[in-house]
């Protein structure tokens, strides 16, 4: 339906700013229209949580992604850098939770990502592109080697999904995978759902890695695809819905 | 003109060499900064912007008040601001300098900051603070520079510089929205989603750059030649008291809706800054402090018999000063990211080399207000 009401409030918004013309930031989309139609995949993850209690305490998908991606292992609060990590259900959905909740949900963790959300924060604010959401899947990418390090994009996820290298991360990289780049300081980084594995047509790693095939990988665009089902099929929900950012990434509690 | 910052008296001097100290301290610290990374400040992936991000901040609004002298003198030809409204300017451009200074010492990877020019992005705020920041330094430096070079001729100035001027009212407004906006656009950092942001900012600008202003008035009347005269100190302390009043009426808004309305997430910041989460009680102390010295400020400007009194004046300014600076330079952007996205709360302290680099830039402001001053003062002089 071209421009909807809330994409010519965005615009409106933008335009009181700077001015600009409407190129570029049309793709602003309601919740129940997410745009489908605009990219041939639109990459997506279910986790099934109750699959992922069943393995408890596993850390098979983190131990995975970090080795693949050379994250390196810094045991400070401050320094620490994680693309996919575990959080209590309060944490990582504080709106959501509530007094009487199971207590099976309430104590199990939930593991957390980036959101690849179709409406990025981070995208919006990055003063150089150096974060980007690709056109051809919807993936949120860096480039490693353009991010200035101003971190405005860590402010801008309401996720805590990003972190920053806060010094040279080589020393605490046990294991160096020389098919991923390895970070210098100063830049910021996060999951990137395995682009580099997805362009030669293998799923991400966290997905091939979990025992208890809690976490299900396909295109959202292809109503045939298992993901589809899944979300058919089961209740979900989504981190902080209320902010509009339209995460990709969905749970099963 | 320069020339004349290259004679001076023995105080010239010292303050000089001072200056020229602290900002070596700050540069050998930064290049230790350099090679470590940011590891060696207190932020942390939930603090990720401290104490630079936050002097970068309160450093606008001081850069902004400007125009408060600008204003009345070209726009209502009051003549009390003629004498003061270059030590406006030239505060605007040595603010503007560290802001541009303390964003660039927050970088991760300076050597690639050149990338927001060679890849525009209009969508990120930080771009449009970026080139209201350079907008404002050039205009102000250019007028400042102008009219001064005019007044060494004893010739009126040129009229082109009049269109400048007053291209330079509104976009003083917006260089402080624009950094507003830096923050008020973030929907998931309840702290800063509020649309009285901008002109919080504003409000709490035009009472600290005055203060500063004034503060710097006094300095120059006890060592100088310059006295810039009483109405245009007394004038300048009215400003301050309006502008401080509406802070803090400011201030109560948010409070307003955050606790009447209790939502939760908007409650846990002013909750962290005026008690503490937990065990988590940093900001508690100073931020009494500021409050305090708000109250405290604002008895002291309110009442005639002391805003007209030298002594109370200067206390009153440097009350208004430090409130600000506690409120805007760090909590604000502090507390943005207390508690963090996941309800959890991480506490930020600046660390030693973080103070020093700050310093450091500070060094380089004062540095160039007292070189630019200088100027100003010689110029003068050589007509008396």
């Amino acid at each position: 339906m071209g421009i909807n009401r809330r994409s010519f409030l965005k615009l409106a918004g933008l335009a009181s700013l700077s001015g600009l013309s409407a190129a570029g930031v049309s793709k602003a989309v309601s919740q129940e229209t997410a745009s489908l139609t605009d990219k041939k995949i639109r990459w997506g993850m279910v986790f099934d949580m109750r699959k992922c209690r069943e393995q408890n305490n596993c850390t098979a998908c983190i131990d995975a992604c970090h080795k693949t991606h050379n994250v390196p292992d810094i045991k400070s609060v401050k320094e620490e850098i994680k693309w996919i990590w575990k959080a209590k259900f309060e944490n990582a959905f504080p709106t959501q939770t509530h007094e009487f909740i199971s207590e099976s949900v309430k104590n199990a963790p939930s593991a957390v990502l980036c959101n690849h959300c179709e409406n990025p924060p981070c995208v919006q604010v990055c003063p150089t592109q150096a974060t980007f959401k690709r056109d051809s899947d919807g993936i949120v990418m860096m480039d490693f080697h353009r991010c200035i390090g101003c971190r405005y994009c860590m402010a801008g996820c309401p996720y805590g999904a990003r972190s920053f290298n806060w010094k040279d991360p080589k020393p605490f990289v046990k294991e160096i995978n020389p098919k991923f780049p390895l970070r210098t300081k100063g830049v910021v980084e996060k999951c990137n759902l395995c682009a580099e594995r997805i362009a030669k047509g293998k799923i991400p790693a966290c997905v091939e890695a979990c025992k208890g095939k809690a976490i299900i990988f396909g295109d959202l665009n292809d109503p045939e695809s298992e993901i589809r089902k899944v979300l058919a099929e089961n209740d979900t929900i989504r981190r902080k819905p209320h902010l509009h950012t339209l995460p990709n990434i969905y749970y099963i509690m | 003109m320069l020339e004349k910052a290259l004679t001076g008296s023995r105080k010239y001097w010292l303050l000089v060499f001072s200056l020229l100290a602290i900002i070596g301290v700050g540069f050998g610290t930064y290049l230790y900064q350099l090679r470590e990374g940011l590891t060696v400040t207190g932020m942390g992936r939930d603090v990720s912007w401290g104490l630079y991000i936050g002097q970068m901040t309160f450093l606008v609004g001081v850069a902004a008040s400007a125009v408060m002298v600008v204003l009345p003198y070209y726009l209502h030809n009051y003549k009390a601001f003629g004498k003061v409204t270059i030590l406006g300017e030239f505060l605007a451009v040595a603010a503007i300098t560290m802001c541009a200074l303390m964003i660039l010492v927050d970088l991760g990877q300076p050597s690639r900051g050149i990338n927001i020019i060679l890849y525009p992005s209009p969508k990120s705020v930080m771009f449009w603070d970026l080139i209201s920041f350079a907008g404002y330094f050039t205009l102000n430096i250019v007028i400042g520079w102008t009219v001064l070079g005019a007044e060494k001729k004893s010739v009126p100035p040129p009229k082109w510089v009049k269109p400048l001027i007053y291209i330079s009212i509104p976009w003083a407004v917006s260089i402080h929205t624009v950094t507003a906006f830096l923050y008020s656009g973030l929907g998931g950092r309840s702290f800063w989603f509020t649309a009285i942001l901008a002109p919080r900012f504003l409000a709490s600008a035009f009472a600290a750059g005055p203060s500063l202003l004034i503060l710097l008035m006094y300095l120059l009347r006890k060592h100088t030649s310059f006295n810039a005269g009483k109405d245009a100190f007394q004038t300048l302390a009215k400003i301050v008291t309006y502008a401080m009043i509406l802070n803090v009426f400011f201030v109560f808004l948010e409070l307003f809706t955050a606790l009447y309305s209790g939502v939760h997430e908007h409650i846990l910041h002013f909750e962290y800054l005026y008690f503490g989460l937990g065990e988590n009680t940093a900001a508690v102390f100073s931020m009494w402090l500021s409050a305090a010295l708000a109250v405290f400020s604002l008895i002291l400007l309110i009442n005639p018999k002391t805003r007209q009194k030298d002594g109370f004046l200067i206390l009153a300014c440097i009350s208004v000063f430090i409130s600000l600076w506690i409120e805007k330079g760090m909590a604000l952007v502090v507390t943005g990211f207390v508690p963090n996205p996941l309800d959890q709360v991480v506490e930020y302290f600046p660390t030693v080399p973080e103070v020093l680099i700050t310093l450091g830039v500070y060094g380089i402001g004062f540095f160039i207000l007292t070189v630019l001053y200088k100027v100003v003062i010689s110029v003068r002089d050589s007509h008396a």
